[in-house]
């Protein structure tokens, strides 16, 4: 990010007066007021990185990811020795969840959120609260370079946090396993990142959208909190009860009564975000698994013992990328929307 | 402007069109059923400073907030320096420094960063922003305090902070929304008189709304006074006092059970109303032969009769207390 002194083209105005008679000066330079949202994210972005919420959640999320890197990384070194034909063993680091313990992927999926609520609870009525909105407008800014630029200063803020987070846990996989990532492995870590990042942005939009709704940033959180348990964590229990009670499975349940029953809840379970992102990060992260549905045992081990290029894992997910990156669009599109129609004083 | 070209030697026309900095023309505010400015017509005059007076919610806030292209007119156009603020939003906003209603800063920022991205924001290149929000800070008397997070700040300082953060962008129009309320007297004074000086010394036109005439009188050139939405009067404090015609007389009355209701029958009476033991009588003219007839033809005598001066408390208060309901 280049820094406020980069070339300046505006000629300075030469020959102004010295001393007192400055400071009443009001010579008039006519500039280019474009590209306003970028002071705003510049300066949202430093309020971001320096406030005590980016850091307590740095520090959430690594050490939620080592958590899972190290309890991944013992059943593979273990197994290393007979498994020299595996595949991506590194990448198994993130998706590995032996013992109860989330794998890296899941985790980021369900802490994941917090960090896009935290960047955007108070974007819009923080600003209103501190009655900072009215002289902010006043500046030579459009108004929609306001929510333009505190969406992508939040951005920029997650893509920071994850990468630290994907670093550190990398980099300890590394050392716990002896290995490093093969260029394959980098780009499917790539591509995961990128995935987690509109992922969480979806988070970061539906925040901004409760920001410019409610007056107060106490009932945005608490609204956001509400919302992030629902579709993270009690999702999988709801789509459960949702499925048993429309296509029960008797006690003499064929296979198709089960299956029907396990299409269901998958179906409802996909209403969440995080469904998604887990579906799509599932396929992008283990270059050996061919589907994102449901697989009955037997196709399982049916399924050819081989890797699919990266290109065949991103057409595996491509619906769930869509639907992220378009569920990302919409609550943003709500969030701008919301926030122009909005009296400047409320 | 100041530096106009000297070699034009033709002698300006001894009554010239005074330049106009900002036109309001049949400038109109709804919400829904309520009208917040009614076919607001005005010119503020470049280099005045004008007062714009009015009770909380009679359309202050609302008319600013069109002039700077932050609410849209229902009807009616504005023109701020030549342009229209709808259209060409961040032009004005480039020219016109603004203070708002309560103003608010980033309280865990120092008021030095709070200035420096608002200088940013008006794309001053960052050395001559620097030293613009020292010279503010100065000029502000708040060097010192620079460095501390606004949280810390009186709200007489949050005032000049606001002032200071108004006249960043070199503004050759200053708006100033309640600039005197809940500061201290003293704050009062000092904010003012650092408007005076912008005015006198820089030619700034400055809009300044309050609703305490008191304050703000002596620094207005001209007053327009709001009452629901409209322009109810206008004009310098002089010609306000007397273009209105108002005649203010306190009397006092003895030997008559109800004065005010004989007083109130007296041609020429607009109102009457208690202050202090005696009658304030608001009229249109003089009406002084007249009151004493009434009271002498009842029995009663004047035990003072004295013309008050036409001052200006009294027509900004006859205006708030009378707000139009006989205009039907």
């Amino acid at each position: 990010m280049t820094t406020a002194t980069g070339p300046t083209t505006t000629p300075t105005t030469d020959g102004t007066t010295t001393g007192d008679d400055v400071a009443l000066d009001t010579t008039y330079v006519d500039r280019s007021y474009r590209g306003g949202w970028r002071i705003i994210a510049r300066k949202e972005f430093a309020d971001h990185v320096c406030s005590i919420r980016f850091l307590i959640l740095l520090v959430l999320v690594s050490l939620a990811g080592l958590a899972a890197v190290h309890s991944a990384s013992g059943p593979i070194r273990d197994a290393a020795d007979s498994a020299t034909q595996t595949p991506s063993v590194f990448l198994l680091l993130f998706t590995l969840s032996p013992e109860r313990v989330p794998a890296f992927h899941e985790f980021l999926g369900i802490l994941g959120p917090l960090l896009g609520i935290a960047f955007g609870f108070d974007a819009i009525n923080g600003e209103r609260a501190q009655g900072t909105l009215p002289r902010l407008v006043a500046q030579p800014i459009h108004r929609d370079e306001v929510i333009n630029g505190k969406f992508a200063a939040g951005i920029s803020a997650i893509a920071l946090a994850l990468g630290c987070v994907i670093a550190i846990v990398s980099g300890y996989g590394a050392i716990r396993l002896g290995i490093g990532p093969t260029s394959g492995d980098v780009i499917r870590i790539l591509a995961f990142y990128v995935v987690a990042i509109v992922y969480i942005s979806l988070w970061l939009a539906l925040a901004l959208v409760l920001s410019v709704a409610s007056r107060r940033a106490a009932t945005a959180a608490l609204a956001a909190i509400a919302i992030w348990l629902v579709l993270t964590l009690f999702a999988g229990l709801i789509a459960g009860v949702v499925a048993d009670s429309l296509r029960s499975v008797p006690s003499d349940a064929t296979t198709e009564n089960v299956l029907d029953n396990a299409r269901l809840e998958l179906a409802v379970r996909r209403l969440s975000p995080d469904q998604l992102y887990k579906e799509a990060t599932g396929v992008l992260l283990n270059p050996a698994r061919q589907s994102t549905g449901i697989l009955v045992l037997d196709e399982a081990d049916l399924a050819l013992p081989t890797t699919l290029p990266l290109d065949q894992s991103l057409s595996l997910a491509w619906w769930q990328l869509v639907t992220l990156v378009a569920g990302t669009v919409v609550l943003f599109a709500a969030a701008y929307v919301t926030f122009m129609r909005q009296e400047v004083r409320a | 402007m100041a530096s106009a070209s000297r070699s034009d030697t033709i002698p300006p026309p001894a009554r010239t069109e005074r330049p106009v900095a900002v036109r309001a023309e049949g400038l109109t505010k709804r919400y829904g059923e309520t009208v917040a400015v009614d076919d607001l017509s005005l010119d503020i005059y470049s280099g005045e400073v004008f007062g714009l007076l009015g009770p909380n919610g009679a359309g202050k806030t609302t008319t600013i907030l069109m002039l700077l292209g932050l609410a849209e007119p229902t009807s009616g156009s504005a023109s701020v320096d030549g342009m229209d603020p709808t259209r060409d939003p961040l032009r004005v906003k480039s020219r016109v420094g603004y203070l708002p209603d309560d103003v608010g800063f980033y309280e865990n920022m120092s008021g030095r960063d709070n200035l420096r991205y608002t200088a940013a924001l008006n794309r001053l290149p960052f050395t001559e922003g620097e030293r613009r929000v020292e010279e503010l800070l100065a000029l502000v008397g708040l060097s010192d305090v620079g460095d501390h997070k606004v949280e810390g700040y009186s709200r007489g300082m949050r005032q000049r902070l606001g002032l200071a953060d108004a006249l960043v962008k070199r503004p050759s129009i200053l708006i100033l929304d309640e600039p005197t309320v809940n500061i201290d007297p003293e704050g009062v004074r000092e904010l003012l008189e650092l408007v005076d000086r912008l005015s006198d010394e820089q030619g700034v036109t400055v809009i300044l709304s309050s609703h305490l005439l008191h304050q703000v009188e002596q620094v207005c050139d001209r007053i327009g006074i709001f009452v629901k939405g409209r322009l109810v009067a206008l004009g310098t404090v002089e010609e306000l006092a007397t273009d209105l015609d108002q005649w203010v007389f306190s009397v006092g009355v003895d030997g008559i059970d109800d004065p005010a209701t004989v007083l109130a029958g007296v041609a020429g009476v607009v109102d009457v109303r208690p202050a202090d033991g005696r009658l304030v009588v608001v009229a249109s003219r003089d009406v002084r032969s007249g009151v004493h007839r009434a009271v002498t033809d009842r029995g009663g005598y004047l035990t003072h009769l004295a013309r008050e001066g036409a001052d200006l408390d009294a027509i900004y208060h006859r205006h708030f207390h009378e707000p139009g309901e006989s205009r039907g």
